[in-house]
């Protein structure tokens, strides 16, 4: 009842909600989490990506994604593009298999989940009679052949996923044609792989998992020819001519094996151990691509010595006297060759190497010497090392933009030129808006920039800070300094590097002032760094200042980490953000506060010591103010590193724990092998649940008081020109606000331009409030006599925005984490409040002032405050009168590390962490969405469904289980209808053949 | 006029014997008075009814000094609360004269004859196996000194009898304000907190709104040891006049509504320093601010009559005097259960 009777309940406001917020999950940015499958489709150029959660993603041209989700949460296992269509089938570590489409709808694509399937044996027969090892997708469209652990191969109708019985190929019906003395009935136990032949597809490549292969005739039911392994078969492919196919084993080599009509049962014609005469690792997975100078590329996986490079991720690109390891720092999931597509072409001519490891893609261009990689406009790895912070920036002017594009370029020189190879679909979204940048703060000391503006999450520019400091590890200790003989020809690839050499390098804080360039970072020592776009490299010496936040307290001993030392000297910068004030805070304990004035030139830090001001224009240290209650013993010896440490290493001892389990889980694991670890882990996870339930967990409930620990924190800093002393003069101000609820407020007086050199900036504290709740303050906001918050610095110089009001009377807006309180200024008295923890049980982790437009006219729009609470709940609050407008789920509540991660923009959007190497992106209004919108069309593959059948008897092709990399090829009619129609297709294989040149 | 006669401590027999002899004593026997004493705070608290009278008496220290006022003439506003608050009452007086002048009292019962302490209240609007106990924290030292955990209980629901996830207190800290009441007990289970429901909520999220209302927590449990619970054996009115069936759930408007008024005066008091001077309270919001004030508290008398409850009107309007507890139960006659089991202890 009473919520009807909320005053704010009018119908027209209602309405006015509708067209100002609207929730949406719209992008996700990144890298996928635990990526476990991947998929090709040539004829789509359409990559796909399934995870362990049971996410699959498609990737064309930047732009273009889909993204779908299996109910069951299990494991994506294999994924396979259906020959010349808009669709796949997923094997799912359950056993089921899933025929997901891309259907157009209201002018846009979507993936949707149309069937699964899960096959039965008859009754009694064993699990592992129907469990899937390997799946073809026949070209004809219709069937789907599936290989079981049982040795069966079922023949399933598509799309219906009907059981063709009567076609079944049994290990007997196998064996009938094979001599006795060869093979007997285990032989066929285990189908590792299928791979349709390239030129006829009446007949398939089986291959067992214990070496036997055999050729089979669809049409007659039989076995035409076998080949007799004698290592256990890990892999199949077949040449492009059909002539020939290549097997890949355990034991590390590899065997070429010719297919002729005469000879039935054939030797090797050749049977290589790649990186022997020692025992070698498996090699999983082999491709031989033949070019037109004759030397063919043999690209594997796996393979190296087993005692000395046995824990190495390679894959190896031979290519007549080139070698190279690709030498990856995560596990390689899967990897496919992008090579030439037209049917009537004679060679393969591969183009591009596509590695999924763990935790990045890696593209290597084979066309340009030295197979240099490729940038990938999407799937960065945001996590190449630990994300620490992040800020966001709105509408960056033109000019900041296109120096940090050319500052990023410069870095990016080592990087092919190739154009990105996986561009299927097409993009339709409208081009975002207005320019966003991203910074990622990250544990090695680096600061990320990445262009937020649209779909594709693209890295710009990458800045560290590590050269302002001597660290343990010189920054020029170059992992692939490998001599000339080494060998294997190892190449480190990718960008994945969890490893950080200091964690005090990492970065905590991050300010950018989008209009003048000025950057400040903080960092985990108490490093504070003030930095200048510059378009040049430059040698130059940063100024340094030390701030002691203890000043007159006596008798502490911090007893946390060192600061960091500093390097003396000139020190050579690269082009791009480069610091010329380094302040360290003594104690140099993690900086937990930041704001930076670019038009006052001044640096305001904070620690859970207290606080500073630093004038960078005259590189002098204002004030320090300590804000510590002298027995805060706990804030004095800087145990925050210490529970830091100790979150870590359980963290880390997690990881182990999980990352035994999931090793001692092999793909394969044979027969009940895989139930029994899967028991095992669920006994554990049992375990681990009661011995939580044994301790009993409550909590104190207490009133906060002044001797709590972590009292003087400072958690928010605020610059604001306001009326701080009277209501007749304004003038800057500070505003600094601690975890126990202390805001404190400096009148600043800065001197005028002219003098700015000449005179001190002088600071004197005007104010403090002790809220009586005591929460922390997590946000300190002033609103000008029309009730609009404050500027930003140079926002009204430049235009951007009005001036503030400075007639009418202005307020003061603490947000803490219980409440939301609004003061009068100058004479500082409570004027309204809004509780939230005391009615809720929430309390506001981040919160921001948003700018929210009407999507129906344009010339309404509002500020209001986005609030993200600690139970995942994004509230929006109306500024003045702190009403809450709408309150909408987002993130679940046990996601700490997903809530602590959430930045909102300044126009009602937001990013957050969904695993270490994803951002999810949402908006919360109805004007600014930025959502893939694309098209994927099949041109003719439905019209000419007919003529195209026929014409697939001679078309060559080629099917692969186990990657589904390459498995289709367009017919010689489809290819000559894409020259004709598609462009893009065309200019691709000419940009190919030049790049060939 | 002034009289002086004795009473025998040890037997004070009821307050309507007392009153008598009042009446008796002032030869004034159709007159109806307001009995007020001094406690040994030097406060001015009323006498009404046996509970009261009998404090009175075991307190008198020798003397029992009382003062009675012709009913239709009665300063209520005389009678006090605790010293804090009187002060702070002269001060806002002195501050915003007028507008003490322009809220007229209008009396409707008399919460400010107590000095808030941590009770319980509300019992004749809650059933008879839920508790709800206010821990006044006001002015004194003493922590909260109690812990919560998870647990669960059964309840009776459409399908049955089913197991839901509750919230139970786990320990008490000795010394405390929960343990020193004796109000709360290990195992009571927490059903809600300053007038919400925790039904639903995480024990860290019960956690966050306890700490949150610590200055001012009203906390209603379903206690452990149901054997002391209050029956209620006279459906007199009470403080509020509700209808004393009323259920839990509804009454719940009513008492938010009371306390989150209660709260606004209480945690009001943030302190701000101007210029690095001497420390004051936050006054009052200015004049603008009134509106909004005022508005608030038509909406929630609106509520409250919505419900058929009758809102402390005084309660609203007269938020400079501190927080006093309306929901502070006037023990009537009668209810001398109550009393036996020592569920009321004043601080």
């Amino acid at each position: 009842m009473r919520r009807f009777l909320r005053p704010g309940h009018d119908p027209v406001r209602e309405r006015l909600k509708r067209d100002l917020f609207q929730f949406n999950k719209t992008v996700e940015h990144g890298f996928p989490h635990q990526p476990s499958a991947l998929g090709y489709s040539p004829f789509l150029r359409l990559m796909a990506i399934g995870t362990r959660s049971g996410a699959i993603k498609l990737y064309g041209a930047p732009g273009v994604e889909f993204m779908g989700l299996h109910e069951e949460n299990n494991t994506v296992m294999q994924i396979h593009f259906i020959p010349d269509q808009c669709q796949l089938v997923t094997l799912l570590d359950d056993n089921s298999l899933h025929l997901w489409s891309l259907k157009q709808h209201g002018g846009t694509s979507e993936l949707r989940e149309e069937h699964r399937f899960t096959l039965k044996g008859p009754p009694g027969s064993p699990p592992s009679a129907t469990q899937v090892t390997a799946v073809l997708p026949h070209s004809s469209r219709e069937v789907l052949y599936l290989g079981t652990e049982s040795g069966n191969i079922f023949v399933v109708e598509l799309p219906s996923f009907r059981v063709l019985e009567d076609r079944t190929i049994t290990p007997e019906a196998v064996l009938q044609r094979i001599p006795e003395d060869n093979c007997n009935r285990r032989s066929c136990e285990l189908v590792e792989a299928l791979r349709e032949h390239p030129k006829n597809p009446d007949q398939i490549l089986i291959g067992y998992s214990r070496g036997l292969i055999v050729l089979w005739d669809l049409q007659n039911n039989k076995a035409t020819h076998h080949f007799l392994g004698s290592q256990q078969l890990e892999n199949l492919y077949w040449q492009r001519d059909g002539s020939k196919f290549i097997s890949c084993h355990y034991d590390g080599s590899y065997s070429q094996w010719p297919v002729s009509s005469d000879n039935r049962q054939s030797e090797p014609l050749e049977n290589t151990v790649p990186y022997g005469p020692f025992p070698c690792k498996a090699i999983s997975k082999i491709y031989w691509q033949t070019t037109k100078n004759g030397l063919p590329y043999i690209i594997f996986q796996g393979g190296m010595p087993r005692a000395s490079y046995g824990d190495r991720h390679s894959i190896s690109v031979i290519h007549g006297s080139q070698q190279t390891a690709f030498d990856f720092t995560s596990r390689v999931i899967d990897f496919f060759i992008i090579f030439s597509s037209d049917p009537a072409a004679e060679f393969d001519d591969p183009s591009a190497l596509v590695v999924l490891a763990e935790e990045e893609l890696v593209v290597i261009d084979l066309k340009s010497a030295g197979w240099p990689a490729v940038h990938p406009p999407y799937l960065a790895s945001l996590h190449c090392s630990a994300i620490t912070c992040s800020h966001h920036v709105s509408n960056i002017p033109l000019k900041l933009w296109e120096r940090i594009i050319s500052a990023g370029s410069k870095q990016n020189i080592h990087y092919s030129s190739m154009p990105w190879p996986i561009d299927g679909g097409t993009n339709i979204a409208p081009d975002p808006p207005q320019r966003d940048l991203l910074l990622t703060g990250h544990e090695d000391g680096t600061v990320r920039f990445w262009d937020a503006s649209g779909v594709c999450l693209h890295l710009l520019y990458k800045l560290s800070t590590v050269r302002v400091f001597l660290t343990d590890a010189d920054p020029n200790d170059n992992m692939n300094t490998l001599g000339e003989d080494e060998w294997p020809p190892l190449r480190k690839v990718g960008t994945f590097d969890p490893y950080s050499d200091d964690p005090r390098l990492g970065i905590q804080k991050i300010y950018l002032c989008k209009y003048s360039g000025y950057l400040a970072v903080a960092g985990t020592a108490g490093q504070v760094l003030v930095m200048e776009l510059n378009d040049e490299d430059a040698e130059h010496v940063v100024d340094h200042a030390e701030a002691d936040l203890l000043q007159d307290q006596e008798g502490y001993r911090w007893k946390g980490h060192e600061k960091l030392k500093t390097r003396d000297g000139p020190v050579r910068f690269e082009a791009g953000f480069q610091p010329f004030v380094l302040v360290q805070c003594q104690p140099p304990a993690v900086v937990t506060s930041l704001a930076l004035h670019s038009e006052w030139k001044l640096v305001a830090f904070g620690t859970s010591h207290g606080f500073g001001l630093f004038d960078h224009q005259q590189k002098r240290l204002v004030f320090v103010k300590c804000t510590l209650h002298p027995s805060d013993q706990l804030a004095l010896e800087g145990p925050l590193s210490r529970v830091k440490s100790l979150k870590k290493s359980l963290r880390q001892s997690f990881r182990r724990i999980r990352r035994s389990r999931v090793s001692s889980r092999k793909r394969r694991g044979g027969g009940g092998n895989a139930s029994e670890v899967q028991e095992a882990n669920a006994k554990f996870d049992q375990d681990v649940l009661q011995e939580m339930e044994l301790a009993p967990v409550q909590r104190k409930i207490e009133a906060r008081s002044a001797e709590d620990s972590f009292t003087g924190f400072v958690r928010t800093l605020y610059f604001a020109d306001t009326f701080l002393r009277d209501s007749s003069r304004h003038c800057p101000s500070l505003w600094a606000g601690t975890n126990g609820g202390t805001v404190y407020a400096f009148c600043l007086r800065v001197p005028p331009a002219e003098r700015r050199m000449d005179e001190p900036v002088r600071a004197e504290q005007a104010k403090e409030i002790q809220l009586m709740h005591r929460a922390p303050v997590v946000g300190i906001l002033v609103l000008d006599g029309r009730s609009t918050p404050l500027p930003e610095p140079l926002e009204v110089a430049h235009d951007l925005s009005k001036s503030p009001d400075m007639q009418g009377s202005h307020q003061l807006l603490v947000v803490s984490e219980e409440q939301f309180k609004v003061f009068t200024l100058p004479k500082v008295s409570s004027k309204l409040k809004l509780k939230l923890t005391a009615l809720e049980g929430c309390r506001v982790r981040k919160v921001t002032v948003a700018n929210f437009g009407s999507c129906k006219t344009d010339d309404y729009s509002e500020n209001d405050l986005a609030v993200l609470t600690n139970l995942g709940d994004i509230q929006i609050i109306s500024l003045p009168f702190l009403k809450l407008q709408i309150r909408y789920p987002c993130i679940r509540k046990e996601d700490v590390s997903g809530i602590a991660s959430c930045v909102f923009t300044k126009y009602g959007q937001g990013f957050y962490l969904i695993s270490p190497s994803e951002f999810e992106r949402f908006s919360l209004s109805t004007k600014w969405l930025v959502e893939p919108r694309c098209i994927v069309d099949v041109p003719e593959v439905t019209s000419n469904n007919h003529v195209h059948k026929s014409g697939t008897e001679n078309a060559a092709r080629k099917s692969s289980p186990d990657d589904c990399g390459e498995d289709e090829r367009k017919s010689g009619r489809l290819m000559e209808h894409a020259l004709l129609n598609d462009e893009k297709v065309l200019k691709e294989i000419q940009s190919t053949l030049e790049g060939g040149r | 006029e002034f009289r002086r006669f004795s009473l025998e401590r040890s037997k004070p027999g009821k307050f309507e014997e007392f009153y008598g002899l009042l009446q008796h004593v002032h030869k004034i026997p159709n007159v109806d008075v307001l009995v007020g004493y001094t406690d040994i705070h030097g406060d001015l608290l009323p006498i009404n009814n046996d509970d009261n009278y009998h404090k009175a008496v075991s307190t008198a220290n020798p003397l029992l000094r009382i003062f009675i006022q012709r009913k239709e003439d009665a300063d209520y506003s005389a009678f006090g609360t605790d010293t804090m608050t009187r002060k702070k009452n002269v001060l806002s007086n002195v501050l915003r004269p007028d507008n003490h002048k322009k809220k007229p009292h209008i009396v409707i019962s008399m919460p400010r004859d107590f000095r808030p302490v941590s009770s319980i209240i509300d019992v004749d609007i809650l059933p008879e196996t839920h508790r709800r106990v206010r821990l006044y924290k006001y002015g004194t030292d003493k922590p909260l000194g109690f812990y919560i955990r998870d647990g669960s209980s059964v309840r009776v629901t459409p399908h049955g009898l089913e197991k839901v996830p509750g919230i139970f207190i786990s320990r008490l800290v000795p010394g405390g304000l929960a343990q020193s009441t004796g109000l709360l007990a290990v195992n009571d289970e927490v059903l809600e907190v300053n007038g919400i429901e925790v039904s639903g909520k995480s024990l860290d999220q019960v956690t966050d709104m306890m700490i949150a209302n610590s200055r001012n927590l009203i906390i209603t449990v379903r206690p452990a040891n149901q054997r002391n619970n209050v029956v209620r054996n006279s459906r007199t009115s009470g403080s509020s006049g509700q209808s004393t069936e009323s259920s839990l759930p509804s009454s719940t408007p009513n008492i938010l509504g009371n306390l989150l008024q209660g709260e606004e005066e209480s945690d009001e008091e943030d302190i701000i320093i101007e210029d690095s001077g001497e420390p004051q309270q936050i006054p009052k919001a200015a004049p603008t601010s009134e509106s909004i004030e005022s508005l608030s508290q038509i909406e929630l008398l609106h509520e409250s009559t919505q419900n058929g409850f009758l809102p402390s009107s005084e309660m609203n309007l007269n938020h400079s005097a501190g927080s006093i507890s309306m929901e502070y139960e006037v023990p009537e006659p009668g209810r001398k259960s109550l009393e036996e089991d020592g569920t009321i202890i004043t601080l």
